[in-house]
């Protein structure tokens, strides 16, 4: 296998490492403030995800430079041409990861509703956002013979990539779901599975009808891939175990269910990196935008020495953190918002 | 003027990122001390002084992270020419920084957050190492690749004229980054102490927990001495580097039109800053440039007009020389804070020495108006050197103005710069608020948290941390 290929599925990884781990924290943001009635219950709902969400978040910093050193073509043409939009999706990080840190800072109803909501817009707007570009990367963008982007903002709103936006929203929103009972007790995952039950509905409709939008953007008579087939099952298999005991199997489906999406959408743009829609003859394919062979060898080296350590880690902090958490009773919580121990029952 | 706003943008956002890297860099340093000191005394006390500068450091690395973001983003979204052309080079100690420092400082942070009471004594020790290690590589790798923007080593261009990678350890013995990489390190543990001695020091003058931030204050003023001590050494030979490899930038900062043999050194100028204008006041120490410069008596300093002149013969018309104004005031705020620094320092260790430093309020209050200094002097660094490498974005190589994205708009960089000066404010008004209210009533806090009985490992996960 050629260095750029292996490149090209190490960026998938990323991609897919991104989606998978920040997908149920984006999740958890987006319906903290449903799922968590009161402030205490909001917290407990936020600290579920409180020791990961910063390493989660790496997937896609390392995602991007991935693409930087590899394919910097690739890089320069995809972060001009969705300039406004990746604008957005920086000022919706700042909101989301700042808010973590300071909305237990001040016990102040107000302080905390303001990050709140911050928390809630960021965690909708940025898997929304970068559905968008990933769905753009296949359906194709206004790009000239020098791989520059020739259109403007709301050339990037085209219609399979809103609905890829969409899909991969709705996905991280179950994701988030499954994730919460598998993660909490008592009433914050009783209301955790009714809003996973709805959502699955809804993801079930969404995933399919993108299913089929992405075959009729692949091209006319293009059979179901097995990643397309096995991803609408996995959404199938989250909505229905989500209201069950299977918590596990739950969340390993809607993490399955998020993988086949990404995966689907990398397979098939393969070789291409990104789509001409003026003309096929200006497509980025692996082979036009790669970076030297001998750069790749030498990140490939470390890439290969040095990610096996960061999954065992950050497998390590997953163990170390599994146990479910639940709402302290409400006398417990000392006022000035000092730190509390809640056991499982 | 999209380049204009371009450059415009990436200042901003750059200047801003580092008024919280180094505090990161520096603090998480001093926290994992204090911490090894309550693992080596078991002394309670470390351990709440471990979680107040812990805080302070939690508040402070949450910007420092997203705005991180920006500008692993704005190199492809402002800089595409630039991007491609570097890509083969640059981006690989980019990703190397991800993979090696970013995986490595953004999840043990989480452990160590969480781990309270729930790792093992040593185990929570090793994870705010972790950290503090996290973010001494990320500087590395972030400086490998600026160094090599300004000194390309260990590369070639390849037939569609791109830089493209031949030799990696180049990268990482390129004069300018070893001394540059020193110089930042320097700069953030001088940071790093000297926000910790403001905050000691605060505490001492209003006579509150005496005794735990006199020893705060003891820490700070030891990382702190030793370090102003060899940062005064590594500026100075890194400026005879960048005089080597950059003649422009060292000869600017210096307003030396002129060749020069010896050269003197103006301590203070109005005016001369503009192309062949004589300045009009100047108070001069004679030899000291040639010192500093080229490190002997009398060494000879070549002026920006001859610089100038072999410029164009060597890469045709233009104006080569870096904006002087910038580059001779950033110099002098950074050399002249910086010996401010050392004097302070210097007056601390021996205000410790004779076990003065708790009634000493002169000091302590210079001290805590002292914080200010770290972060004009890390500006006025920069600014030094990036200003110093223009016109170039590549030193020799590429040119900044024909470095932007053809693609992006005025309009839309003018929407970006507001969206990220707006953002911007209110995270450093909110951080700000944070930090301030955090140090003058987080002690108490820490202390109600210290209370809370330890439990055995694998107890309970803390839901109430955020």
């Amino acid at each position: 296998m050629q260095l750029h290929t292996i490149w090209f599925i190490l960026i998938v990884i990323l991609w897919l490492g991104f989606f998978v781990l920040d997908g149920f924290d984006f999740g958890v943001g987006a319906l903290h403030m449903l799922i968590g009635r009161t402030d205490t219950e909001r917290r407990v709902v936020i600290n579920t995800i409180g020791p990961w969400w910063d390493g989660n978040e790496v997937w896609l910093i390392v995602a991007g430079g991935a693409m930087f050193a590899a394919f910097p073509g690739w890089y320069a043409t995809l972060f001009s041409a969705g300039y406004l939009a990746l604008v957005l999706v920086l000022v919706a990080l700042f909101a989301r990861g700042v808010s973590f840190e300071y909305r237990g800072k001040r016990d102040d109803p107000r302080w905390r509703a303001g990050w709140s909501w911050a928390q809630t817009i960021g965690s909708i707007l940025v898997p929304l956002l970068l559905g968008v570009a990933l769905g753009d990367l296949l359906n194709g963008l206004p790009i000239n013979q020098n791989h520059d982007f020739t259109g403007d903002f709301f050339d990037l709103l085209t219609g399979y990539g809103l609905m890829t936006g969409v899909t991969l929203l709705t996905l991280c929103l179950l994701h988030g779901a499954t994730f919460l009972t598998l993660r909490t007790t008592g009433e914050i995952r009783d209301r955790a599975r009714a809003a996973g039950r709805v959502i699955g509905l809804v993801a079930i409709v969404i995933n399919v009808a993108w299913v089929i939008w992405t075959l009729v953007v692949m091209g006319g008579g293009t059979v179901p891939q097995p990643t397309q087939i096995f991803g609408v099952i996995a959404v199938i298999f989250a909505a229905l175990l989500v209201n069950t005991n299977y918590n596990g199997w739950a969340f390993a489906s809607s993490a399955f269910a998020i993988a086949a999406a990404i995966g689907q959408i990398f397979i098939a743009l393969y070789p291409n990196v990104m789509v001409s829609s003026t003309n096929t003859a200006y497509n980025l394919t692996v082979n036009n935008v790669v970076s030297g062979h001998y750069a790749l060898v030498v990140m490939t080296i470390v890439a290969v020495l040095f990610l096996p350590i960061v999954l065992l880690y950050q497998g390590w902090s997953f163990h170390v953190f599994r146990q479910r958490l639940s709402a302290p009773p409400a006398s417990a919580e000392a006022p000035g918002g000092g730190e509390q121990l809640a056991t499982q029952p | 003027m999209v380049n204009d706003l371009a450059r415009w943008q990436f200042a901003t956002t750059i200047i801003y990122h580092f008024f919280f890297v180094p505090v990161t860099i520096g603090l998480a340093f001093l926290v994992a001390v204090l911490q090894t000191a309550w693992y080596r005394t078991d002394n309670p006390d470390y351990k709440r002084m471990t979680r107040f500068f812990g805080t302070l450091l939690l508040i402070n690395v949450a910007i420092g992270v997203v705005t991180g973001l920006v500008q692993e983003f704005q190199f492809g979204m402002n800089w595409a020419t630039y991007s491609r052309f570097v890509g083969g080079v640059f981006g690989a100690p980019l990703a190397m920084e991800g993979i090696l420092a970013f995986f490595l400082e953004s999840t043990f942070i989480g452990l160590w957050l969480f781990g309270w009471n729930h790792l093992p004594k040593r185990v929570h020790l090793a994870t705010i190492w972790a950290v503090s290690i996290g973010s001494l590589l990320s500087a590395l790798f972030i400086l490998v690749a600026n160094s090599w923007m300004q000194h390309p080593v260990g590369y070639r261009l390849n037939k569609s004229g791109n830089a493209v990678l031949t030799n990696v350890w180049a990268l990482f013995v390129n004069p300018t980054f070893v001394w540059g990489y020193a110089h930042v390190i320097l700069a953030s543990l001088i940071t790093g102490s000297l926000v910790m001695l403001a905050v000691s020091a605060w505490y001492l003058r209003k006579q509150r927990h005496i005794e735990s931030f006199h020893r705060t204050a003891k820490v700070a003023l030891i990382v702190l001495i030793p370090a102003i001590v060899i940062q005064l050494t590594v500026g100075n030979q890194l400026g005879e580097i960048e005089g080597h490899y950059q003649p422009m930038k060292i000869a600017a900062a210096e307003a030396q039109w002129t060749n020069c043999r010896p050269c003197s050194f103006s301590v203070f100028q109005i005016g001369g800053g503009a192309n062949d204008k004589t300045p009009s006041q100047i108070i001069l120490v004679p030899h000291l440039l040639s010192v500093l410069a080229t490190g002997t008596w009398s060494g000879p300093v070549t002026g920006l007009n001859q610089l100038q002149a072999q410029y164009q013969a060597r890469f045709g018309p233009g104006n080569y020389v870096p904006d002087v104004f910038i580059q001779y005031w950033s110099m002098r705020v950074m050399a002249y804070l910086g010996s401010l620094v050392l004097l302070l320092a210097l007056w601390g260790g021996w205000l410790l020495y004779r076990g003065k430093l708790r009634s000493a309020r002169l000091f302590l209050l210079l001290s805590v108006w002292a914080v200010v200094t770290p972060f004009l002097m890390n500006t006025a660094g920069w600014l030094l050197t990036e200003s110093g490498r223009q016109p170039w974005i590549v030193q020799g190589l590429q040119k900044t103005v024909n470095a932007n994205s053809p693609s992006v708009s005025a309009t839309e960089i003018w929407i970006s710069l507001s969206a990220f000066v707006v953002s911007y404010i209110v995270l450093g008004a909110a951080d700000l608020y944070l930090m301030l209210r955090y140090s003058r009533h987080g002690l108490a806090q820490a202390d109600a948290e210290a209370a809370e009985p330890s439990e055995a490992p694998g107890a309970a996960v803390p839901a109430l941390t955020y």
